[in-house]
Formats: C-alpha cells, sequence, structure tokens
C-alpha cells in the first residue's frame, strides 16, 4: 500500500510539474506579447491566479463538492447496509479513520469520494443507487471510491484540475483581449518603439499557445483520469476478492440514463461514472474523464479464479487490446494474490420497487420531509417549505394537519 | 590507544544495531496487537449479536430446536475462549461460523421470520461483522508475517532471542468454503 501511495505521489509531482510548466510558460509569452519585456509579469500574474485557486481546492474542496451536490450525511442508523459496506471496505483497505457517509438526493446512479487525505475523506452514493444495486454491488462501488482516497486521486485530479482551469481562464482572457483590443495597439507600438519584429513573433507564439494550451493540458488530465480509474477498479477487486460486484453494479449503473444533476466537470473524475451530460456518447474519444463503461465491465468479467494487480493489469491487456501496462510497477511488485470469493447461493437480489421507496424516503426525511398519515390509509410526504398548516389527502380530500407534531 | 578507539566503535556500531532491531522488532510487536485487536472487536460483536437473534427466531422455528441451541452453545464456547491465545480462538470461532451458515440455510424455509424487520436488521449486522472479520483478518496475517520473518531471519533473530520475542499466531478460520459469508438474501 505505502508504495503505491509514494508512486502515486511522484506521478503527481511529475503532472503538475508538467501542467504547470505548460502554464507559466503560457504566462511568461503573453507577458512578453502584450507588453516589452513583460515576461516577468505574465509569470507572476499566472503563477498568482494558480495559487489563489489552488489553496482554495486544497482547503475547501471536498465541501464545495458536497455542498454542490447536496449530499446529507448519515449514520449508523440511519442506513445500517451502507454504513456497514463503507466500514468493511474501512478495514479492507486499512484507513486510519472512518471516512463520513452521505447520501445525495438525485435519483441518478452515481458516487463520489471526496478528501485530500485519508484522514479527511468523505464518500457519498446518490438516493437512485442505494435503491437499485444489491449489497455485493453496492460493496463493489463503494471499494472503487474508497480506492480513490486511498491512491490519493482526489488530491491528485483535484491540483491537475486546478492548473487546467487556470491555464483555460489565462488563455481565455487573453484571447479576448486582443479580440476586443483588436491588434491595433500593439501595431502602434510597433511603429513607435523601432524593434517591434520581436514582439510580432511573440505575439504569435502566444497566439498559438494560448489556443493549444487548453487543449494539451486537458488531453493530459483526462488521460491521467482514465489511468486512475483503471487502478480504483483494479484496487476494488484486490479488496472487495469479488470482481462480479463491481461488474454488476457497473451494467446496471451503465443501463441507467438518469443524468445527475449537479454533474460537475471539475470533480468528474471522483465519481464511479461521468456524471455528464452526453458523455456516454463520446465515451472512446480522447476527452472523456472515464474509460467506456462496457470495456471496464469486460475486464472484470475476464478475471479469472484469483484476483491481485497483475490479474487485472492481464485481464486489461486482453480487453483493451494495447501493451502498456497501467497498473505502476510499484503495485506490482507487492501483488499478493488471493482467491476470487464464491457467489454466493440465490445471489441476493436487490429489493426492487421497496428498496427504492426505502431509499427514496431516506433521502426525504433527511431533507425534513415530514411524513403524515391519512385516516384513509394513504401514507404522502410533505416538502419542508410547505407553507399551509393543513393538506387535503389527494385519495379521499380529508384535511390532513401538516404539522402533527406541533 | 588505537585499538581501544576500533573497539569503542566497534561496541557503538553493535549497540546501535541491536537498538534498531529491538525497535524495529516492537513496532512489528505493536501493529501485530493493533490488527488483532481489529479482529476481537468484531468478534466479540458477533457474541454479542447471537442471544438476539437466536431469541428472535425462536418463536418462528419451533421445530429448528436442535440448530438454534446448536448456536448457543458455539456461540458461549467462542465468548469463553476469547482473550485466550489465537489459534485457539480460531477453532472455536470457526464451529460459530459454521453453525451460523447453516442456520442461515435453514432460515430459508421459515418466510414469516424472512420478513421480520428486527430479524433482517440483525442479519444485516451478522453478515457485516462476518465480512469485517475476513477483511480484518487478511490484515492481521499479513503483519504476524512481517513479524515472524523478522524474528526468524539473520541477524534480527539473534535479537530477538536475546529479548524473548515470540512468533505470532495466524489466525485461520478452517471452514469449507471459508470466505463465503454466510448465505443471506435480501
Amino acid at each position: 500500500m505505502w508504495e503505491q501511495i509514494r508512486s502515486n505521489k511522484r506521478k503527481s509531482i511529475a503532472l503538475v510539474v508538467l501542467i504547470a510548466a505548460l502554464l507559466l510558460g503560457l504566462g511568461y509569452t503573453i507577458g512578453e506579447a502584450v507588453v516589452p519585456q513583460g515576461g516577468f509579469i505574465g509569470l507572476a500574474v499566472a503563477g498568482a491566479v494558480w495559487a489563489v485557486m489552488s489553496l482554495m481546492a486544497y482547503f475547501q474542496g471536498g465541501n464545495i463538492l458536497l455542498a454542490v451536490s447536496g449530499g446529507k450525511e448519515i449514520t449508523h442508523d440511519d442506513h445500517p447496509q451502507l454504513f456497514n459496506v463503507v466500514e468493511e471496505m474501512k478495514i479492507a483497505a486499512a484507513l486510519p479513520r472512518m471516512p463520513k457517509v452521505y447520501i445525495v438526493n438525485d435519483m441518478a446512479m452515481n458516487a463520489f469520494a471526496t478528501g485530500r487525505s485519508p484522514d479527511k475523506a468523505a464518500v457519498a452514493v446518490t438516493a437512485g443507487l442505494l435503491g437499485k444495486l444489491n449489497r455485493d454491488e453496492l460493496q463493489g462501488v463503494i471499494a472503487h471510491e474508497m480506492s480513490h482516497i486511498v491512491n490519493r486521486d482526489v488530491l491528485l485530479m483535484s491540483m491537475a484540475g486546478v492548473l487546467l482551469g487556470t491555464i483555460v481562464m489565462v488563455s481565455e482572457i487573453f484571447l479576448r483581449g486582443l479580440w476586443h483590443s483588436g491588434g491595433g495597439r500593439s501595431r502602434r507600438y510597433q511603429s513607435s518603439r523601432g524593434g517591434g519584429q520581436a514582439q510580432v513573433v511573440m505575439m504569435v507564439v502566444a497566439l498559438v499557445l494560448a489556443i493549444l494550451a487548453p487543449i494539451l493540458a486537458k488531453l493530459i488530465y483526462f488521460a491521467i483520469s482514465r489511468r486512475r480509474e483503471y487502478l480504483a477498479d483494479a484496487n476494488a477487486v484486490v479488496l472487495t476478492r469479488y470482481p462480479e460486484g463491481l461488474a454488476r453494479a457497473l451494467e446496471r449503473i451503465g443501463g441507467d440514463s438518469a443524468i445527475l444533476a449537479h454533474g460537475n466537470r471539475a470533480t468528474a473524475p471522483m465519481y464511479i461514472k461521468n456524471p455528464l451530460k452526453g458523455a456516454a456518447r463520446h465515451a472512446t474519444s480522447l476527452t472523456s474523464t472515464h474509460p467506456p463503461i462496457e470495456e471496464r465491465i469486460r475486464i472484470l468479467r475476464s478475471i479469472g479464479g484469483n484476483v491481485s494487480y497483475a490479474e487485472y493489469r492481464n485481464a486489461w491487456a486482453e480487453i483493451a487490446g494495447k501493451g502498456r501496462a497501467h497498473m505502476p510497477a510499484s503495485v506490482l511488485a507487492q501483488d499478493n494474490e488471493a482467491e476470487v470469493r464464491k457467489t454466493r447461493e440465490g445471489a441476493p437480489e436487490s429489493g426492487g420497487r421497496r428498496q427504492l421507496r426505502d431509499a427514496g424516503d431516506l433521502v426525504r426525511k433527511l431533507n425534513g420531509f415530514t411524513f403524515l398519515a391519512c385516516a384513509c390509509g394513504l401514507r404522502f410526504k410533505l416538502p419542508p417549505d410547505y407553507p399551509h398548516d393543513a393538506v387535503k389527502c389527494p385519495r379521499c380530500g380529508r384535511r390532513v394537519a401538516a404539522n402533527p407534531g406541533k | 590507544m588505537i585499538v581501544g578507539l576500533v573497539v569503542l566503535a566497534v561496541v557503538v556500531v553493535l549497540a546501535l544495531a541491536v537498538i534498531g532491531t529491538y525497535n524495529g522488532l516492537v513496532q512489528l510487536r505493536n501493529a501485530v496487537k493493533n490488527a488483532w485487536s481489529q479482529i476481537d472487536v468484531q468478534l466479540k460483536r458477533r457474541h454479542d449479536l447471537i442471544p438476539n437473534l437466536v431469541e428472535t427466531a425462536k418463536g418462528y422455528m419451533q421445530h429448528e430446536r436442535a440448530t438454534l441451541e446448536n448456536i448457543t452453545k458455539a456461540r458461549n464456547l467462542a465468548a469463553q475462549a476469547s482473550g485466550g491465545g489465537v489459534g485457539e480462538q480460531a477453532r472455536v470461532e470457526s464451529g460459530l461460523s459454521q453453525a451460523l451458515s447453516s442456520f442461515f440455510v435453514v432460515v430459508e424455509n421459515y418466510p414469516d421470520l424472512k420478513a421480520n424487520q428486527n430479524f433482517l436488521a440483525l442479519q444485516e449486522e451478522l453478515t457485516s461483522t462476518e465480512n469485517k472479520i475476513s477483511f480484518a483478518r487478511q490484515a492481521y496475517n499479513d503483519q504476524a508475517m512481517s513479524l515472524n520473518n523478522k524474528i526468524q531471519m539473520f541477524p534480527s533473530n539473534i535479537v530477538a532471542g536475546l529479548f524473548g520475542f515470540k512468533q505470532a499466531e495466524f489466525f485461520e478460520i478452517e471452514v469449507a468454503g471459508e470466505r463465503e459469508a454466510p448465505k443471506v438474501s435480501f
């Protein structure tokens, strides 16, 4: 485990250096192009923007993500099964502390992890996921999210995301500024200062860089995100010793057409399935945070009687048909083979409609809904901001007090 | 004078090596202890859950008195062994796991019991406890292996012998199909 974290750290440093170099290069060139000898001003501006955005992401990343998605923290008694499954994976992954568990009020099936270090980790699942997966499938999903935490992918991807965001922002500002000033000013510079030749060259270089840098940074970012997804899948298999659980979960999640209401581009790599609109159609393209779900399932299904990182890598090479190894060498060196757990007889099916309804009710309870029962036997729920004292029963028309507690 | 210094240097180096090895061994021993306490917590939890389970099931399963008595017996045996040696505990806990899995097979014939909310909650807790034991067991055995390796290998075996470090016992549950949690359906 240690080796893995260290290799990830080394990689994340290399990544930060690479994209950061791109950002600083861009800043410098733009500075030179706009003001003669202004390269270091541009450098400083780009660096400052980056620093501010990094600090914001570092200290608030997890909270912003959860606040945006509207997650509510739960305890063991709210949903024993979910809480237990998280605790099981916490033990399997040897995390120092129990992550916080959140439920997101959304009927799309998805899950994500946040927290820059294992101490501050949290996992969140949507009500839709909770309502449609059985225990084994849920375990697979949680193991995948837990792997993101153990591998420190949250930190890695948020830092990379910030750099990417800064590059896009700086390029945009430069290109728009250029458009509005119409290039007229720079011509005036040329005539008044004589040595405009270098300035023109710098302007062209800056223009090209401002167009290419965001694209390049995005490609690096997405490639890394996809690799982390494969690694998290492999890690989940090693944690649960049950590839079929995650495979079936992915199958159900892939078949689910609902789209997450708060899908966010910056946090997409932390989800089990790409939460963005239209992501499925372009899944194989270079600009996706996630590998295609069918491919992930086929890799999981082709794992034989033993689970290990090496086993996953072999399955991956066979399915994806590319010779390159996705697993860091240090992970493979520490590899232990373990037997795949047998499928339980009469594999427990998910509870169907009832389970879905229970998940919906739980989310409503967490969000402060009032549960009412009419004398005619109908049960219904009122949102917390319902303005009136009483409500008409939709079935029999009786008046039911909206706040029976008061 | 020079001979004296050389001897002194050798003694200092040796002392440092012994101290380093000793500290390493202590660290590993504590890690094993810590990993064991993780298992122990879950074993105790299982002991606490079983009387409730038997109590809930009793009303529905008059014809399965023997199965229920088996569980209670295995549970009491396991509770008595708790705090004893790792090997002994592993043996009695295996018996308990076996009794539980045959119980959950029988439960399939009692739909009323399977619909009981209290029973369902207990079943979830037991399944989870069983899983936690199996995940914690792996971590414990890994730690035990590192400690044992250090105790057996040269030169740390000299220091281990000097200070009386004992090898850790592995926690192996010997049941056919041991990795399966009790058969559970939801």
